[in-house]
């Protein structure tokens, strides 16, 4: 007997929407079971209090500061370079073999391994330059691991700009520069700190190229060739080592909620341009 | 009256595409020429190589002369920003940048170095009021510009070019997207303009040229077919084709 | 001004060359400590090698490329099915509405951190498989379901995009003809989709070789070579991260050469996806 080809399709719909369905409940899973062993460990003195005995006791005070400082280091050399290249190959470059080659060389980038990073920043900055296991050191190399992200959502918000702006500004006598830091940017702005918060988002989350540039420092940082540890790098030592059950669930949880925090910002930010530009 | 423009032999090449044809024709101080021809005739493409706008193009080619002022705009040494304050550009879709009303007019004097408040003020004050727009606007100069209605922002648009105290204004069909009473007010602000101004006025509406123009130019297909008079290109044309379009037998 | 605006340009050019300017360093930063030792110990003897052995000046790093191979088609295995199924249903069979919402729901994937990854295999997996099929818990079956969800959004994400380059016209017209929606998709959309989807499973595999911090958390990272999927493994990447803490002399340099290893199947991953890619828009 020949099955129907509506019948078929009835089963074909309901196998794609219940794998759907499936993939998306895995994601809730995994931030409800974490929210759920985690908040109730989160309080005040957890937050603002250093670890005591590895961790297992006390909270996680300098970890949030590291995890502050990396991202913000990371974001203050990414930021000038990606957005830099970004108005090269949108303004100032026809679409040609020189173009193609910067691109390609932002994708491969894209796909260099964390961990690639990791060592390519421990021989770099940690021992070739002699900043040590340090904040420097683990910003310079999130700076360059977050630096195709930044390129490729501000190209994104710079070509979503109306031509017809730059003709304006420009039959007004303004020169190239001129129109790309008075017109084209301002208005880009968003989409371009959509792309700034998307690197700190993954910045947020590193391990493996944090841990051998940054180190695993537990003391408050005083400079910037301080060795710092991160919340995820933390979470990871805790987990890993079975320090602390309790401890680690509360530093997943606040990870998970910054994680979000930012997704969400970064995903309203775009959608609120993009439905002005198009 | 002399002659503001001057062009030469001028022929426009995309890739290989001809878009305009040895175009010989001279633009005389403070009239209003005004542009006619059926869509895709080269119009805007001609009104843009008048500043050099077409340069934009990457694959834009261009041979013959362009003389302003009996300067060659197309030689090395030209400023371009110099070039475009000179010659002032309407588009036919008003584009306000996304800022408000006074930035948008302050726009251009701000990009060649005007600074003092003052100064951008009576600017601001005073090409709105060229452009018939600041009786309506007045009281809203720091509101968005995006929240006037189209007739209001193609009029904010020429306040926008007359605050670069051009000498030749090119408007690009700037009425198209207009409702008549918008239209009448833009022609009415055109007759005042021509006194201080040298116009060139592309426009789709054969009556509107008629209706504003001092001479009028007729182009098909890349070709300048005549140029005189407005009575003349009216009533007594000398091309054949001339006399079609007018009559409104095609475009 | 003329001079200014020239300069600015320049400034601009260099920029742009920062990222292959970077992989340019890494390549160099990697070879120059890596290399000594793979021509010591011999190209053939390293790649092949099945004794990992530091101590003894032992590198074979053979056991950590099978690692990563299972645990890679293991991921595929798992993710595959999974995310071309959300793919189709997001981009032909969802209203645009759900379609808007879920698509960065599963791109949020993407963003929860790989050590989360981890932990979730080793409190939510490593008690289920000891349960029901035995063994400590860590091993290629737990890294390969937890890779294959992380690499899910990667390839799903892209599948969107190639499904939603299709022309809707293409979709007229098989519908015209009579076919249901799933015939239309199976026989015209996703053929015309196939080289993005393709890149898209690349680049997915590129980011299963490479991920280090869950698979460290799971995969029991036993140097040996598996035979089993309950077997522990250890692949290139943690072998590197495992032993880089305290490795030191020709050890460390043994760990930049397995580097060496994964950069260069990473970037071959990269240019091969690169070029399907790119064949895709001669194409059509």
């Amino acid at each position: 007997m020949k099955i129907k080809p509506a019948f078929t399709e009835q089963i074909v719909k309901k196998i794609l929407f219940i794998s759907t369905a499936f993939t998306v409940l895995i994601l809730l899973f995994i931030i409800f079971y974490i929210l759920k062993n985690g908040l109730s460990v989160i309080d005040l003195e957890f937050l603002l209090t250093s670890p005591k005995e590895l961790g297992r006791a006390g909270g996680i005070f300098p970890c949030i500061i590291g995890t502050i400082l990396l991202p913000l280091i990371a974001i203050i050399i990414a930021t000038p370079l990606g957005v830099g290249t970004a108005i090269y190959l949108t303004e100032y470059k026809r679409e040609g073999r020189l173009t193609r080659i910067i691109r390609f060389g932002t994708e491969c980038l894209a796909g260099v391994p964390s961990i690639i990073f990791g060592l390519f920043g421990f021989v770099l900055f940690v021992i070739y330059l002699g900043f040590g296991w340090s904040i420097l050191s683990g910003g310079l190399t999130l700076a360059f691991m977050i630096l195709p992200t930044i390129i490729r959502t501000s190209e994104e918000a710079i070509r979503a700009i109306p031509y017809s702006y730059r003709e304006v500004s420009l039959s007004l006598g303004g020169t190239k520069w001129q129109t790309i830091t008075r017109v084209v940017l301002p208005s880009a702005l968003p989409g371009i700190v959509t792309g700034v918060i998307l690197g700190i988002g993954r910045s947020v989350g590193e391990t493996a190229a944090v841990i051998f540039t940054a180190g695993s420092s537990l003391r408050v940082p005083a400079s910037l060739f301080d060795s710092c540890r991160t919340m995820a790098v933390h979470f990871y030592i805790l987990a890993r080592e079975g320090i602390s059950m309790e401890n680690a669930y509360g530093t997943a949880a606040i990870l998970i909620i910054a994680i979000l925090f930012i997704n969400l910002v970064s995903y309203w930010l775009m959608h609120r341009f993009m439905a002005k530009f198009s | 009256m002399g002659d503001k423009i001057i062009v030469k032999n001028l022929d426009l090449f995309f890739d290989t595409l001809q878009a305009l044809k040895s175009i010989n024709l001279r633009i005389k101080t403070k009239e209003i020429l005004s542009i006619i021809g059926p869509a895709n005739s080269g119009k805007t493409t001609f009104l843009r190589t008048l500043n050099r706008l077409n340069e934009l193009i990457p694959y834009a080619k261009l041979k013959g002369e362009v003389y302003l002022d009996g300067k060659d705009i197309y030689k090395e040494d030209i400023s371009l920003p110099w070039l475009r304050r000179k010659v002032g550009m309407v588009f036919a879709l008003p584009v306000p940048l996304p800022r408000t009303i006074f930035e948008n007019i302050a726009y251009g004097p701000k990009l060649y170095g005007i600074t003092s408040k003052a100064e951008l003020t009576e600017l601001v004050e005073k090409s709105l009021r060229a452009a018939f727009l600041w009786d309506e606007v007045k009281d809203r100069l720091n509101e968005s510009a995006l929240k006037l209605s189209g007739g209001q922002q193609q009029r904010l648009c020429i306040a926008r070019t007359l605050a670069l105290e051009p000498e030749v204004i090119l408007l690009d069909e700037p009425c198209s997207g207009l409702d008549p009473i918008s239209t009448a007010k833009i022609e009415e602000a055109l007759h005042e303009l021509k006194k201080e101004y040298t116009i060139v006025l592309v426009t789709n509406n054969t009556k509107q040229a008629a209706r504003v123009a001092d001479r009028v130019a007729f182009f098909l297909m890349g070709e300048l077919v005549e140029y005189g008079q407005v009575e003349q290109i009216f009533t007594v044309p000398k091309d054949k084709r001339t006399e079609d379009y007018i009559s409104g037998r095609f475009g | 001004m003329k001079y200014n605006e020239r300069l600015i340009q320049s400034g601009l050019l260099i920029t742009a060359f920062s990222t292959i300017a970077i992989l340019i360093l890494i390549g160099v930063f990697i070879l120059k400590e890596g290399l000594p030792v793979i021509l010591k110990v011999g190209i053939k003897d390293f790649i092949c090698g099945v004794n990992w052995s530091p101590i003894e000046e032992q590198f074979g790093i053979f056991p950590m490329i099978m690692g990563s191979i299972w645990i890679t088609a293991g991921a595929l295995l798992f993710s595959l099915p999974l995310s071309l199924a959300c793919a189709i249903y997001l981009a032909e069979f969802s209203t645009p509405k759900i379609g808007k919402i879920l698509k960065p729901t599963i791109e949020l994937l993407a963003g929860i951190p790989s050590v989360v990854y981890g932990f979730m295999g080793m409190v939510i997996l490593f008690p289920l498989i000891r349960n029901y099929l035995g063994g400590p818990g860590p091993c290629i079956l737990a890294a390969s379901i937890i890779l294959g969800i992380m690499i899910l959004p990667t390839i799903t994400s892209i599948s969107i995009d190639s499904l939603q380059a299709v022309p809707y016209s293409y979709r007229e017209g098989s519908l015209a003809l009579g076919a249901t929606r799933w015939q239309t998709v199976k026989m015209v959309v996703l053929p015309a989709a196939r080289s993005g989807i393709i890149a898209g499973i690349i680049l997915g595999v590129g980011r299963a070789v490479g991920e280090t911090m869950a698979v460290i958390m799971i995969a029991g990272n036993a140097v040996i070579i598996p035979d089993s999927i309950l077997d522990p493994v250890r692949t290139l990447t943690t072998n590197i991260a495992l032993e880089m803490n305290f490795a030191t002399g020709e050890h460390r340099q043994a760990l930049f050469a397995t580097g060496i290893v994964l950069f260069i199947v990473i970037m071959l991953l990269n240019i091969i996806a690169n070029l399907i890619a790119k064949r895709k828009v001669i194409t059509k």
